[in-house]
């Protein structure tokens, strides 16, 4: 018996031995050769779809600096396996789950800086949570790159480590205001204009932005529809539009609610002559194969175009149809872009230490040939908003594919109207 | 009244008759054995992706992927009864909360995992699309999940009321000491009562799945609702989820029509909460 427990505890320490001495050895060299980013999306809840593109998309990039790449050309870290600013050093992405909840987001970016000892983080899809995410990169003195949250606070909130690439809020309302103005020079009836938002974060921020961005060009929203996120019925709301008539109905809406609407309006025999989508929802891939064909005619936003055979953001597209089994949209893109932005500046600062990420990150100036979206550049101001960003309007004339059609100079086909539905 | 009105009101009670579709078997099981079964929502959306499931590998609608639902459902009830509901009874009902909680998220992420997270739908005129009835927009599938509800309702109480299986049910659940001394074995009326109850829901979700998206997460948006028209209609009773099915669906369509639909839950839940501070057991729950 004696000599059994002996020999136990033998086996024991010497096991604990090399478990520890395997353990630090992975350590030194995970500190050596890979640079730990945070990754906070919806990979489950009610954004789960969102989430898990969105993962796809990181998985792409992560993919494409890892690897050698020459064939895409003059695009940041592709040529060349790893970041040639760290020695060739490759790119671990950790994902964390925020479950659809600003609390939860909040929790595992604390878990990702304090734990994963991230060197930066990027994410969190709504924008309900990349505020409260932020909040803790900002407390930590850990950059976040954010690629998707168009909520115009984000920005306003004098934070020294939060940079954001995507065009917000208040650019696409211009957007809108300017494609309507165009519309109109065609004979196109656009005065009477509906606001459908849920009621997020980013649906009353983006409501709001554009009723003032319209109100400062002389036009009044003839009609705000606010309602609760994942609704069980829509009925009463399509009913209200219905009754009222408008000439445009802008919807800003996530998947689940964008379907029940597009569902309930042909139930109820609903057709707006023209209906224009925020992105969000209207973009996820699911929503075009679940009701793109009774959808026909949305307009949409957009900064994403496949662009022609052969280019950089075409191989890309494929290598991300490849990994998710979806088309690229302009939501993935757009995180895409975001992590893009967030390693270049790595790579370009040579080091791992937040500081010297940050400056860099101040002084990222992308040119649009080395960037995967449609911006003029991806240059950041004080406030850490990109200057640059830029979008288009999209239509989804065959139910199947969204095609770029304003303004002019980016148009693959004429935007059609009235709205065709089903 | 005009059209439109007409219109949310008749929207709002084929809402209603749907809320209480989905709700009976979660009172039934609340009524039997006194537990909360918190993987409701859950059943309902196992129900729905059945249907989409029978949709895409054979081609038919509802009247083939509804009774599989109920029948997969019962099926999966009679199962967890036996294995997780029968033991946990014995605990704390901190004990019963967390094991059909954690049913409810086994379920919800064996979905996600075997479908993913995308959203799926099934083809609009699964059921004979829409149709006007004096300017009035009736939906075919909403219409078939009503006059299911209706059924479903009348069917249960029946059951429960008329029938020896009813008598025993309820003996079991009144005093399960005094009904095994008369010879009724309260295991398998209790087996059969989460077979009724699992398979109903399990109709419920196919039905639903004809006008609604599918999603693994669907339950948590539906559970909620179901919850509230079972503690409107009282615990217990599967004529009260019904009537309290269709207060809410009007109630809804009204105060979302009328007041906004950013303000309709609150207008449903203050009315609710007023209603419980006079009613405790709800419309038609025993005292």
């Amino acid at each position: 018996m004696k000599f059994k427990h002996i020999l136990g505890l033998l086996c024991a320490a010497s096991i604990s031995v090399v478990a520890i001495s395997v353990m630090s050895a992975g350590n030194a060299s995970a500190q050596d050769k890979t640079v730990k980013i945070g990754a906070i999306f919806p990979l489950s809840g009610n954004a789960a779809s969102a989430g898990v593109h969105a993962k796809a998309a990181i998985e792409v990039a992560m993919d494409i600096i890892n690897n050698a790449n020459p064939e895409l050309g003059n695009f940041p870290l592709a040529k060349n396996a790893g970041l040639a600013g760290l020695g060739g050093a490759k790119v671990d992405v950790v994902f964390a789950d925020n479950q659809g909840s600003p609390a939860t987001g909040q929790n595992q970016t604390l878990r990702l800086i304090t734990e994963e000892k991230v060197v930066a983080i990027t994410g969190a899809y709504q924008s309900g949570i990349t505020l409260t995410a932020s909040a803790i990169a900002e407390k930590y003195g850990i950059p976040f790159v954010n690629g998707e949250s168009v909520a115009a606070n984000l920005t306003e909130r004098g934070f020294k480590w939060f940079f954001r690439v995507t065009p917000v809020a208040s650019d696409f309302a211009k957007i809108y205001h300017d494609f309507l103005t165009d519309m109109k020079a065609t004979g196109v009836k656009t005065d009477n204009v509906a606001l459908v938002h849920d009621n997020t974060e980013y649906g009353t921020s983006v409501a709001s932005v554009i009723t003032s961005a319209f109100k400062e060009k002389g036009q009044a929203i003839a009609l705000d529809v606010a309602y609760a996120v994942n609704a069980t019925d829509v009925q009463s709301q399509v009913l209200q539009l219905k009754e009222k008539k408008p000439d445009v109905v802008i919807m800003v809406a996530y998947a689940p609610d964008a379907i029940l609407y597009a569902k309930t309006m042909q139930a109820l025999d609903y057709k707006p002559p023209m209906i224009i989508a925020d992105d969000s929802g209207y973009s996820d891939p699911s929503f075009i194969k679940a009701v793109g064909k009774i959808s026909q005619g949305a307009f949409n936003r957009s900064s994403w175009s496949v662009g022609a055979p052969g280019s950089p953001t075409a191989l890309i597209a494929e290598m991300y149809k490849k990994k998710s089994g979806d088309e690229m949209d302009d939501t993935a893109a757009r995180q895409m872009q975001g992590f893009f932005v967030l390693m270049e500046a790595i790579d370009r600062a040579g080091s791992t230490d937040p500081a010297k990420i940050q400056a860099a990150l101040k002084a990222t100036d992308l040119k649009p040939d080395q960037l995967l979206m449609g911006y003029k550049g991806v240059k950041f101001d004080d406030k850490g908003q990109n200057v640059l960003a830029a979008g288009l309007m999209i239509q989804l004339q065959d139910g199947e594919n969204y095609v770029a059609v304003w303004p002019k100079a980016n148009a693959e086909k004429a935007p059609v109207m009235p709205y065709k539905g089903w | 009244m005009s059209t439109v009105l007409l219109q949310v009101i008749v929207g709002g009670l084929l809402l209603g008759a749907v809320y209480a579709l989905f709700s009976s078997g979660l009172t039934l099981v609340w009524g039997m054995m006194n537990i909360v079964n918190f993987a409701h929502g859950d059943f309902v959306m196992l129900g729905m992706y059945v249907a989409f499931m029978v949709w895409t590998l054979l081609g038919a609608g509802p009247l083939l992927g509804a009774p599989l639902a109920a029948l997969v459902l019962a099926t999966l009830g009679v199962i967890v009864y036996f294995g997780l509901i029968r033991d946990i009874m014995k605990g704390p009902m901190l004990a019963q909360i967390l094991g059909t909680f954690g049913l409810a998220l086994l379920l919800r992420y064996s979905v996600f995992w075997w479908f993913g997270a995308n959203f799926q739908t099934l083809p609009e005129n699964i059921v004979g699309g829409t149709f006007d009835i004096l300017g009035l927009r009736i939906q075919a599938s909403r219409l078939l999940a009503g006059a299911v509800a209706l059924l479903v309702t009348l069917g249960l109480h029946l059951l429960l009321t008329r029938t020896s299986l009813g008598s025993k049910m309820l003996a079991v659940a009144e005093d399960s000491t005094a009904a095994q001394l008369m010879g009724i074995r309260p295991d398998s009326m209790q087996a059969i009562a989460w077979a009724i109850a699992a398979g109903a829901t399990g109709l419920a979700g196919a039905l639903i799945a004809t006008f609604f998206y599918i999603v693994p997460t669907v339950g948590e948006t539906l559970g909620i609702v179901a919850f509230v028209t079972v503690s409107l209609g009282g615990f217990g009773s599967v004529p009260g989820a019904l009537v309290a099915g269709l207060l809410i669906g009007v109630i809804e369509s009204l105060s979302g029509y009328l007041i906004g639909a950013v303000y309709k839950d609150m207008v449903v839940y203050s009315l609710f909460l007023g209603f419980l501070w006079f009613r405790p057991q709800g419309l038609m729950g025993k005292t």
